[in-house]
């Protein structure tokens, strides 16, 4: 394994003409991936993380979509990578986990067949080889009885069972990247759990990177090494876990931060977590796109924000807000311990 | 599926009692509907009119004549009234040549509504698909009797490319069969053809943003494998139940017109003139065995749709 990240995307820019304009869902997004990392990229609804993930495979190429930037993996440059380039990529080198696991398989095939019709898409696997090596994917992503169930037809399978036929899938082909797009909102707390272990313990075998998608910052403390957070197309701040966690610089990240539950602290009361609602893709602010929304917001807010490392002697910790870093660091405490919105200089902890 | 089958037949008894009910109290309420009048010939005298009420039954009850009528028709026995002619050796004569139409035409629609719908749906938006659209409108609104007559008048009669009318039954000449068919097989298709590619048109739209189709895409199959295996299969479907329907009604011999159109002599249009006649045992016969046909392709739909959706449990 190379020492250089697998995957280098740069000012990567995707942008849909819809009826009500032109929707930038990502824009300016930059970041690494190094081999075997786990980079979570998280925040809230809408603002362009499951267009990004999709774009690295080419999934979002419709008619109505503009592309900027680049994504290498490989030596291969992914976003005007011709369809068979791609096709070879797909699912034998980047294998995607989607969102929700009650839609995402084919309804009238046996789940062993999916599973079957990526393998031999990519390797000349006869049917019985293929098979087998799908009964024992099964297994080891902890489906019981896996041999039976590859014959099983999707609805015969509860949603957090489909989805770890979605992870065998995405696994069957050893893929370098594996990309999951909230592979747990749509399951039970208790599943969610032993999903995030199982991907986690994947990596851990197969040494694949993983690119998890979230907007629960939670789930991701346990087992992201960094993460990016996202805002209205941009990556507001990105770092290791440690960084985002104990030295936020944002204060989107602040609010994010604000409205989990952490678990090895004491229940914050909760505070009203971010007020107001994200900006319409189509119709951004100028600027900081959280200018709107933000407490602290000031003249250079008008001017946006470069992603840049603003600590000294943490290169890899960017992002993108005006504020001198001592200042930020003063102003988000809201109590010893805990981390809200921030509070302005001045006005009552409250 | 014992049980399916079981309750298939028995639903079949009943569709089967009710139609042959229903036909023969509709001949016998309807006005001029008395067949001793009409074989008695122009100026009957009561005498005779009263020896044939004998002969053939008609002075009995209504439920005995029927009684009657059900036995001949499935010991053979029932013959027309104004031939005299053994209905079910008529049926069997024409047979051959309604089935002909029937199945060539099914999968004639079939093939052409499929290429049609698939490939609008992949260009929607774009001109092809609009000329396309405007095509399959024009299918759908022209009446099967005059594009018949038209294709019959200047393809057949004027331009001799194909034959006029006519039919040349398949183990006598299969090439000739085929080529007597062509101008019936497309009259007959094209209605179903503009009806079956728009349903499939919004089928596939509909299939193309499901999910498990992007998964198909990242899976990294060929375009052609996602929209045979994943994107046809699910949205063929709905389609093959209408096909079902529409075979069976076909089959029946429900292309009265294009049989006629092209004076095919088939079921449909044996029906068709015993009708004009009032001649109530063909009819009925040819009913039932429409009816027969319709149940029959339903239960076979009901099966083909298990097969296609594991997730339909046949009951
Ligand atoms: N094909 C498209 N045409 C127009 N707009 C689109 C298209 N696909 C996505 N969008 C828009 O892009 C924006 C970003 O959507 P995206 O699904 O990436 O959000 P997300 O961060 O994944 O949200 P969630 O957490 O709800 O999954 C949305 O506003 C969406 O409406
Ligand atoms: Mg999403």
């Amino acid at each position: 394994m190379s020492s250089g990240p697998l995957l280098t995307v740069r000012d990567l820019g995707v942008s849909f003409t819809a009826e009500e304009g032109v929707v930038r869902a990502v824009d300016g997004v930059t970041f690494d991936l190094l081999p075997g990392e786990v980079l979570a990229v998280v925040g809230e609804s809408g603002c362009g993380k499951s267009v990004m993930a999709m774009t690295l495979m080419g999934l979002t190429r419709f008619p109505n979509a503009r592309f900027e930037g680049t994504a290498h993996y490989k030596g291969l440059e992914l976003i005007d990578a011709g369809e068979e380039e791609l096709r070879r990529i797909r699912g034998a080198e980047i294998a995607m986990i989607f969102q929700d696991p009650m839609s995402s398989l084919n309804p009238v095939m046996r789940v062993g067949e999916q599973i079957i019709e990526q393998i031999q898409a990519h390797e000349g696997v006869p049917a019985t080889e293929a098979r087998e090596r799908v009964a024992q994917l099964l297994d080891r992503v902890g489906i019981p009885r896996a041999r039976d169930r590859v014959d099983a037809y999707p609805f015969e399978l509860s949603g957090g069972m489909r989805q770890r036929v979605m992870i065998a899938l995405a696994l069957s082909c050893g893929p370098s990247v594996l990309i999951a797009d909230e592979p747990t909102t749509a399951l039970d707390v208790t599943i969610q759990a032993q999903i995030l272990h199982q991907i986690q313990s994947l990596r851990d075998e197969t040494g694949a990177a993983v690119i998890l998608v979230t907007h629960d910052l939670g789930v991701v403390a346990e087992i992201a090494d960094r993460i990016a957070v996202m805002y209205a197309g941009r990556i507001v701040e990105q770092g290791t876990v440690n960084a985002i966690f104990y030295d936020p610089q944002h204060p989107y990240t602040w609010g994010l931060l604000g409205s989990i539950t952490r678990v090895d602290r004491a229940r914050p009361e909760r505070l009203p977590a971010i007020a107001g609602l994200p900006p319409s893709l189509a119709d951004r602010p100028e600027g900081c796109h959280f200018r709107p929304r933000c407490p602290h917001e000031f003249d250079r807010c008008r001017d946006v924000p470069p992603l840049v490392a603003r600590i000294d002697g943490d290169d890899d910790h960017l992002d993108r807000c005006w504020l001198p870093v001592e200042e930020k660091r003063e102003r988000r405490e809201v109590r010893p311990g805990e981390i809200g919105l921030g509070r302005k200089p001045g006005a009552a902890a409250a | 599926m014992a049980r399916f089958v079981v309750r298939r037949l028995l639903s079949m008894l009943v569709v089967l009692f009710a139609v042959s009910v229903l036909t023969f109290l509709i001949f016998n309420v309807i006005p001029g509907g008395d067949p001793a009048l009409r074989m008695a010939g122009r100026q009957p005298d009561p005498a005779q009119l009263e020896r044939i009420r004998e002969d053939w039954g008609f002075d009995e009850p209504v439920y005995v004549q029927y009684l009657k009528t059900m036995g001949q028709l499935f010991s053979g026995e029932l013959v027309s009234y104004s031939t005299q002619q053994n209905v079910v050796a008529e049926i069997g004569k024409r047979l051959g040549r309604t089935f002909s139409l029937a199945i060539g035409a099914a999968i004639m629609w079939m093939a052409f509504a499929t290429a049609l719908g698939l490939y609008t749906a992949i260009r929607a938006g774009r001109l092809s698909d609009r000329l396309l659209t405007i095509l399959a409108l024009v299918g759908i609104s022209m009446p099967v009797f005059w594009v018949g007559a038209l294709m019959n008048y200047y393809l057949g009669f004027k331009a001799g490319i194909f034959p006029n009318g006519d039919y040349v039954p398949l183990g006598e000449d299969p090439l000739e069969w085929l080529y007597h068919l062509i101008l019936p097989w497309t009259a007959l298709s094209l209605l179903f053809i503009g009806v079956y590619s728009r349903v499939l048109r919004s089928n596939v739209l509909d299939t193309l943003s499901e999910d498990y189709v992007r998964t198909a895409r990242a899976k990294g199959l060929s375009e052609r494998r996602v929209l045979v295996r994943h994107v046809l299969r699910n949205s063929m479907i709905p389609i093959v139940t209408l096909w079902g329907l529409d075979f069976g009604a076909v089959l029946g011999g429900g292309a009265i017109l294009t049989e006629a159109v092209f004076d095919l002599q088939g079921v449909g249009q044996y029906v068709a003139e015993s009708v004009d006649q009032l001649d109530v045992p063909p009819v009925l016969a040819v009913t039932m065995f429409g009816a027969f046909f319709i149940v029959l392709l339903n239960t076979v739909v009901d099966i083909v749709y298990a097969v296609l959706d594991p997730r339909i449990r046949l009951t």
